[in-house]
């Protein structure tokens, strides 16, 4: 089956701590640090949005794939933060990366696992051989309404995947693939909302962790693969507790999914979060390993992908800072005052 | 409005991109582009270039009192960038936390540039990061 060819992360680098959100609100800080294991999150830029993101995450992926804009033949762009109601993002991040007119492209929406959808889009064009090589990002400036508990982890971020068919330029094989989808009343925003939704009781049990177990179930059971199977383990982490949670269900230990865990540090970044825990494991895998993601948008439905790190990883492994090191070098704490003036909240009359 | 856009899609790939040219017959890089090279005029071969993006600042400054279209921007930094290429180049220099010096390195990044009220076009560019 197709594989990645290569792949880029792009996490703003202003960040806020949950201290900074919680003094506005009288809210103790460290009981909520403690309940949803997290300590800062990412907060773009005024000047950036998904696309801007979107654009930063692909350019690394070209670099890290060594490939041109031109080679891809498919962008597919997941976000519930697109920039426009019309108009794709998709075209803005194919220009970007010099992508030329003969392509595929377009946005996609779930949540947060678009991205994750646009992954197994672009597999399937590949296996059937329409195209080359192909492009499906995660990318989003989630927000969280002020004083709502969402606000502590709605962060921004984003990861690209470039998939090809050649066993000669992927790094990792993605061996399997599979969805379980159903009709469910989480967490949504209607069009024209400036903040999302949730259903309080169906956030938890009947969405993440029912969709969660139900597609990496699947997965198991049409590969064979259990747990010890994998070296590493991606769950969606809307916060730093639901994928450890969710990961002790399923049987997986801690040190399978550390890695991968990067919302106790960037928050949730929505449709870029399993696609960033996705790029930081592989900055560590090693050919020969087995990783295990799965992906979770509300509405509700989960992707799981089986994936096998080849030889060909430490080759391209220098041409990218590793997600870990770009989130930690670049970053420089905002209050929550300049917090608002980036998220467009306050401006000058 | 619409003028606006049609000036912004004939411009977006030197703005998204720094694609600039070349003359071939001596090496002189441009940006923006220039129809005709500077030294050999007539001789000039003209060819299309894009730019690393990567330079350092020759010159900078504060914007406080800015145009309309920045005016929540306000302060921010303007540069002049000389590309490691060779040409010289304005653009807006991102505030993280560095500040700009005359000689700093810079990266290009992919931004909003402004936006056109709540109906109209987002406007993208490169900005520059200090490094
Ligand atoms: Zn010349």
């Amino acid at each position: 089956m197709a594989g990645i060819v290569g792949y880029g992360a792009y996490v703003p680098i202003y960040r806020i701590k949950v201290e900074d959100i919680a003094k506005v609100w009288s809210e103790d800080a460290e009981s909520i640090k403690k309940g949803l294991n997290i300590r800062e999150k990412s907060v773009p830029g005024r000047d950036e949005d998904a696309a801007t993101i979107a654009v930063e995450a692909a350019r690394r992926a070209i670099q890290h794939a060594d490939l041109e804009g031109t080679d891809m033949g498919a962008v597919y762009v997941g976000s519930e933060s697109h920039p426009y109601a019309v108009k794709p993002t998709a075209t803005v991040v194919a220009q970007a990366i010099e992508a030329g007119s003969r392509l595929m492209a377009a946005d996609l929406e779930f949540a947060c696992k678009a991205g994750t959808a646009g992954i197994q889009m672009v597999m399937g064009l590949v296996d059937s051989k329409m195209i080359k090589y192909g492009m499906a990002i995660g990318s989003d400036t989630s927000q969280g309404r002020p004083g709502d508990a969402l606000e502590y982890t709605a962060s921004a971020g984003g990861a690209a995947f470039i998939l090809g068919g050649e066993k000669k330029d992927m790094i990792a094989n993605i061996t399997h693939t599979v969805s379980y989808t159903s009709d469910t009343p989480d967490f949504w925003r209607r069009e024209g909302a400036s903040f999302p939704s949730h259903g309080g009781r169906f956030t938890g049990e009947p969405g993440y962790f029912r969709h969660i177990t139900g597609a990496t179930k699947l997965l198991f059971e049409q590969t064979g693969f259990k747990p010890s199977d994998f070296d590493y383990a991606v769950f969606h982490q809307p916060n730093g507790k639901f994928p450890i949670n969710v990961a002790a269900q399923l049987g997986f230990e801690m040190r399978q999914i550390e890695p991968g865990l990067m919302t106790p540090i960037i928050g949730n970044t929505y449709s870029g979060a399993s696609m960033i825990g996705l790029a930081s494991t592989l900055d560590v895998a090693r050919p020969g390993q087995r990783i295990m993601v799965t992906s979770f948008g509300s509405g509700a439905g989960s992707d799981s992908f089986a994936i096998e790190v080849t030889e060909n990883i430490d080759a391209k492994r220098d041409r990218i800072e590793p997600v870990r090191e770009m989130v930690s070098k670049h970053k420089t704490y905002v209050d929550y005052s300049v917090y608002l003036k980036n998220r467009g909240s306050i401006t000058k009359t | 409005m619409e003028r606006a856009s049609a000036s912004l899609w004939r411009k977006i790939r030197s703005r998204y991109n720094l694609v600039g040219n070349e003359c071939q017959n001596c090496n002189t890089p441009y940006f923006p582009q220039r129809v005709v090279c500077r030294k050999c005029g007539r001789n000039s071969k003209m060819v299309e270039k894009q730019f690393s993006g990567n330079g350092e600042i020759y010159s900078f400054t504060t914007v406080r009192v800015p145009p309309d279209t920045f005016k929540d921007e306000a302060p921010y930094f303007i540069g002049v960038i000389r590309l490691e290429e060779g040409p010289m180049v304005e653009g807006h220099v991102i505030d993280n936390g560095i500040a700009p010096k005359i000689g700093t390195k810079v990266r290009m990044q992919f931004r909003k540039m402004y936006v056109d009220g709540q109906e109209g076009l987002i406007y993208y560019s490169f900005k520059f990061e200090p490094l």
